[in-house]
């Protein structure tokens, strides 16, 4: 049985969330500040990856990262943790495209 | 075997998580609570006792520590007084509306400034309101036999709350006396291993507990915890009444009344005070004077019927309490007269404010507090609360 399959418990005794893409919802109109990766410094080493505490960088065909700026909240962990200086940071009124809103995931249903 | 041995408070409390079996113990030290989690660390170390002991930094963190564990599903104990509860006062919150069963005897001392390391119950009465079970012991078996009685309760299905057992600072933790105790084979029939049922950290079926929930939610998970202490409230009289045909032992449900049958005027007092006014009493029953006693065990569910039943033979109550909300009263005192103005039998409550600090409070001193208690019950009102003792 999946997560989002499960049904929630009986008693309504406490707050259970399951994890769903944005449950918190688009946390990334959040961003102050945005990460910009320079694909010819990176490595590929995935340290960014493993660090993103919102899970919102994947790795690409090449190894390298792709940021979801849907979800980034621009907290720069993974610029302070890139070994190679690959992650740069820009101000997101700086940003040559803004972020366009989209409609919200959707939600699991109780 | 159950065994018979001579201990403190502090270890009593210690035997009886050690029979309970947890699974986690996360502490920091705190006096007069150290020999509790002193004795945990030694029954963990020496093999006794098969559990992961964790040593934390603070009592924030012991509780944090707890809540993670008892949220794996697992039993989880830790033990705590004073500044250390207080430290811990938010994570309280969190284990109470996360729904966890955690079990944690504090040791009432009171909180400075000045540094006070003697009894008062102001420690506990300030977490009132932080989902916690709170019980009130008068000797060193009860505090053993609550130990159980509350991991059987908190866990229960319907409950699901983390529980204190209150006992006296020094009078209790560090006063030996004969307790029986149990290996946990022996009470696993009275405490079956823990079996979450309402929620658990699980990696194979991921959920969180403490998302962010709004308006529309927060009432109604309010007041599921107030159903699982009216669900607690059916359950102690059950539970201690298991406890009682298995282990020959009971220490009254919600109040350990004492010759209050025919008694007009009732004192009524928690932790080891209310265990000496059972002597102050007896005095005055050896004198002809119909007095009672009567010893809160429960705070929390408040035992509201049980309260008006008492008023209803009596013409009035003497509360002492050993804790005061400044600005207003005792809390004792506070909780019986709203308990009682919801009742039809209106009788005076005398209020006396006692004990703070660890300053003796003896069964001499109570006989004097009913003497008042039968004025008031003359005049048919208590007037304001007395600070008694009090040098000024």
């Amino acid at each position: 049985m999946t997560p989002m399959q499960r049904k929630p418990p009986e008693k309504r005794q406490t707050c259970i969330t399951y994890p769903a893409p944005g449950s918190m919802g688009h946390t990334g109109d959040w961003r102050i500040f945005r990460p910009v990766v320079d694909r010819t410094k990176c490595t590929g080493c995935q340290m960014c990856w493993m660090y993103c505490p919102d899970a919102a960088i994947t790795i690409d065909d090449e190894g390298k990262p792709v940021i979801n700026l849907e979800y980034c909240k621009g907290c720069m962990i993974c610029a302070e943790n890139c070994p190679a200086k690959a992650i740069n940071q820009i101000r997101e009124t700086e940003a040559a495209q803004p972020p366009q809103p989209k409609p919200a995931a959707k939600r699991r249903k109780e | 075997m159950p065994k018979t041995i001579s201990v403190t408070g502090n270890l009593a409390a210690a035997y009886a998580a050690k029979t309970a079996n947890p699974a986690v113990i996360a502490a920091y030290p705190i006096t007069p609570q150290t020999e509790i989690v002193e004795k945990m660390a030694d029954f963990v170390e020496s093999g006794e006792l098969k559990a992961e002991y964790v040593r934390v930094e603070s009592e924030h963190s012991a509780m944090a520590a707890c809540i993670g564990a008892s949220a794996l599903g697992l039993r989880t104990f830790t033990a705590t007084s004073s500044h250390g509860l207080a430290l811990m006062h938010e994570m309280l919150h969190w284990a109470g509306r996360a729904r966890l069963p955690v079990v944690m005897p504090v040791v009432n001392r009171a909180l400075g400034p000045p540094w006070n390391i003697w009894v008062d119950h102001t420690d506990s009465m300030a977490t009132r309101d932080t989902g916690w079970i709170q019980f009130y012991a008068a000797n060193n078996q009860e505090v053993y036999d609550t130990v159980l009685e509350l991991f059987r309760l908190c866990e229960d299905p319907e409950v699901v709350l983390p529980g204190m057992v209150c006992l006296d600072a020094f009078i209790l933790s560090h006063t030996s006396t004969a307790i029986v105790v149990y290996d946990h084979d022996e009470i696993s029939g009275f405490l079956p291993a823990y079996q979450p049922g309402h929620w658990k950290l699980d990696p194979d079926d991921p959920m969180a507990n403490g998302n962010i929930a709004g308006p529309e939610y927060y009432y109604e998970l309010s007041y599921a915890i107030h159903e699982g202490f009216e669900a607690a409230r059916k359950l102690i009289p059950i539970i201690e009444q298991d406890f009682y045909k298995r282990f020959g032992r009971r220490h009254g449900g919600f109040i350990n009344a004492y010759r209050c049958n025919d008694a007009e005027v009732i004192l009524l007092a928690m932790g080891t005070m209310g265990e000496e006014a059972q002597l102050a009493v007896e005095h005055l029953r050896d004198q002809g004077v119909a007095a009672g006693s009567a010893r809160l065990r429960v705070f929390r569910p408040f035992p509201v019927k049980e309260v008006q039943a008492l008023a209803a033979k009596a013409k009035a109550f003497v509360v002492v309490d050993r804790s005061l909300s400044y600005g207003h009263a005792g809390a004792a005192a506070t909780e019986i007269r709203s308990a009682l103005y919801r009742g039809t039998h209106h009788i005076p409550v005398l209020g006396f404010v006692a004990g703070l600090g660890g300053r003796d409070v003896r069964y001499t001193d109570m006989i004097t507090m009913i003497q008042a208690g039968f004025k008031a019950a003359d005049k048919g009102e208590a007037g304001a609360d007395q600070f008694y003792g009090l040098k000024r």
